[in-house]
């Protein structure tokens, strides 16, 4: 019988020669995520020890990357000494995948998991963050754990009784008509299958359309594949994947793809056609709750924030920027950008967007998640709307319990904050 | 027995359990102030101990979706409060069992604030209704987490026995 692409990668990962779904394994773990909360994951780490006479120390510090991103720089005293603690245990045990509050080397774990080459087809990643789905981007097969398994991986360095998850087999066709992205597939699968309708599965993505997608776009759609209750997304390595490890992510070392058999055993399939996919709109207060533009058009927004592990890379801002440019930002409302990466902050600086944006109007902010889960940096008012690329609209993402969150594409985004009410980049003027 | 203390919709995010403000406060110890935070009401009551331990959250499908964040769990640990909902969510439901928070996976649950269930591995009794609702077990490959008192005990065992 023949695996799918994470059936594959467990069974190597767990040292047997095959698996399927509802088998139990332990696999290794290849690269072990955290951000912020690796301040939790000390502590229960330092638990796990407790009492036992033995020293505390995790079991492969090379592979373990540990990225600030959630709150940078520090909105106070709390996050502030969580970093401080965070950076003498990566000092002690000399973990060298840290990224630190920097503008030459930060940005969202997301990002910088990928464009340092950290994550390479058939490893298997978990990290302490639910969108750690993204990965699966680059062929691996990556989820989300909490802290205290993930102090469990730093004890052991395998994920303890992990149940090998049936896969949903998702095809794409069709070529993606002007102004529509990855974002749009996405929202749009996740309305189809519903926030439940993946938990507890993987979703693989295969298709004429994923061929010939960037690593950027898988990257997106892998992210969120975690709101449709996925596991994790993932498409199986292929040439674009060697290009973008190449040429992008700076690996000269050996990179070995793992692809599905050809008769793997798929719980569903799934086909998209994109090549009539209308603007798509998340609204509040569940990803689920998409809709086509046309049912929101002209919806007064007060804030954009064009940004996240979702769409603040260069071909997202490059969307925004053909749009925004020569243009100015409505009076009635901020925009706000945060390019995923200190890397893509520079590269959309030497290729003039940055000034663009701020000749526009907008607020070009450092790399990190911003106002994506509400913490610092874009909280919203009292019953204030936002339209935003990132990935979540639950009540009180933005910081505010009172507001609404809709999401969208960078383009969406962007002819949106030129109007102020949620416009239609396909309609002119653009 | 629990009493209902709260009646729950489907699609319940980790951001209304343990909202993302309060990430920076990580302990177990210290996160079950923010409990439920939005919901002002019912966080008084229980920062006011005015809800005793063992009452149930009743919710509907996928309880605790989103994010990773850990606080989400130790949060409701902190006041031992018993979830019984008609699915979870994959990583909620992991961190509960890697924790040790009580939950309960009852597709057919039926109950509303005010009723009294009889809480039991296998099944719900609405006493108050008089239904009986049998429960899905949780995955196998957990139970023996589950059996050790949660992730920090096993681990601490497994590592104990490779390192001997
Ligand atoms: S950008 Fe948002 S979704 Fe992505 S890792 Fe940061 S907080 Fe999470």
């Amino acid at each position: 019988m023949g695996m799918t692409v994470v059936e594959k990668i467990l069974a190597r990962a767990a040292g047997v020669p095959a698996v399927k779904a509802g088998d139990v394994v332990e696999p290794k773990v290849d690269l072990a995520m955290s951000h912020e909360n690796g301040a939790l994951v000390m502590n229960q780490f330092k638990d796990i020890y407790e009492g036992t006479g033995r020293e505390a120390r995790p079991w492969d510090p090379s592979k373990i990357a540990i990225i600030f991103d959630h709150r940078v720089p520090a909105e106070g005293p709390k996050t502030a000494t969580n970093h401080k603690k965070i950076r003498d245990f990566v000092g002690k045990h000399g973990i060298k995948k840290f990224h630190d509050i920097r503008g030459d080397r930060g940005g969202i774990c997301h990002q910088i998991l990928p464009e340092n080459g950290y994550v390479r087809p058939g490893y298997v990643v978990v990290g302490t963050d639910s969108h750690t789905t993204s990965h699966g981007a680059l062929g691996a097969f990556s989820f989300g754990i909490g802290a205290t398994e993930m102090a469990s991986v730093w004890t052991l360095g395998v994920a303890l009784n992990v149940e090998v998850p049936p896969t949903i087999k998702v095809n794409v066709t069709g070529a993606f008509p002007k102004f529509i992205a990855p974002k749009d597939l996405i929202l749009h699968l996740i309305g189809k299958l519903t926030a439940q309708g993946a938990n507890f599965r993987v979703i693989e993505f295969h298709g004429e359309t994923i061929a010939k997608m960037s690593t950027s776009g898988r990257l997106v759609i892998c992210n969120m594949s975690v709101e449709a209750g996925a596991t994790s997304g993932i498409v199986p390595a292929d040439a674009e994947t060697m290009r973008y490890l190449r040429d992008e992510a700076g690996v000269t070392d050996k990179i070995e793809a793992v692809t599905p058999d050809a008769d793997a055993v798929y719980e569903r399939v799934v086909d998209i056609d994109v090549s009539a996919l209308v603007p798509q709109i998340a609204c509040p207060h569940t990803v689920d709750n998409v809709k086509p533009i046309s049912e929101l058009e002209g919806k007064k927004i007060q804030q954009v924030v064009i940004g996240s592990c979702t769409n603040g890379r260069l071909d997202d801002l490059q969307a925004a920027y053909e749009i925004i440019k020569g243009k100015k930002v409505a009076e009635h409302t901020r925009m706000l950008i945060f390019p995923a990466s200190s890397r893509i902050y520079a590269q959309a600086m030497e290729r003039g967007y940055v000034q663009e944006f701020m000749k526009a109007g907008a607020v070009v902010m450092n790399s990190g998640c911003g106002p994506c889960l509400g913490i610092h940096q874009g909280a919203l008012g009292d019953d204030e709307v936002a339209l935003a690329t990132t990935n979540r609209n639950f009540k009180g993402r933005m910081g505010n319990p009172k507001s609404e969150v809709y999401l969208c594409s960078p383009a969406v985004a962007a002819a949106s904050a030129v109007t102020g009410v949620i416009t239609d980049p396909r309609k002119g003027g653009n | 027995m629990g009493k209902v203390v709260l009646k729950l919709g489907a699609d319940i995010s980790t951001d209304d359990i343990y909202p993302g403000r309060y990430m920076a406060t990580v302990l177990p110890t210290e996160t079950p102030q923010f409990c439920f935070f939005d919901r002002t009401e019912f966080n008084t009551q229980l920062k006011n101990k005015q809800i005793p331990q063992g009452s149930v959250i009743v919710a509907d499908l996928n309880f605790g979706c989103g994010s990773s964040r850990e606080q989400a769990v130790s949060t409701i640990k902190g006041h031992e409060l018993v979830i019984v909902a008609r699915s979870i969510a994959r990583i909620f439901l992991q961190n509960a069992i890697n924790l040790g928070l009580n939950i309960i996976i009852c597709p057919e649950i039926e109950a509303e604030v005010g009723h009294e269930l009889e809480v039991s591995k296998d099944k719900v009794v609405n006493k108050t209704t008089g239904k009986t609702f049998v429960n899905e077990q949780l995955p196998a490959a957990r139970q023996a987490i589950i059996d050790a008192g949660g992730l920090i005990p096993y681990t601490r065992k497994l590592m104990l026995e490779a390192t001997k």
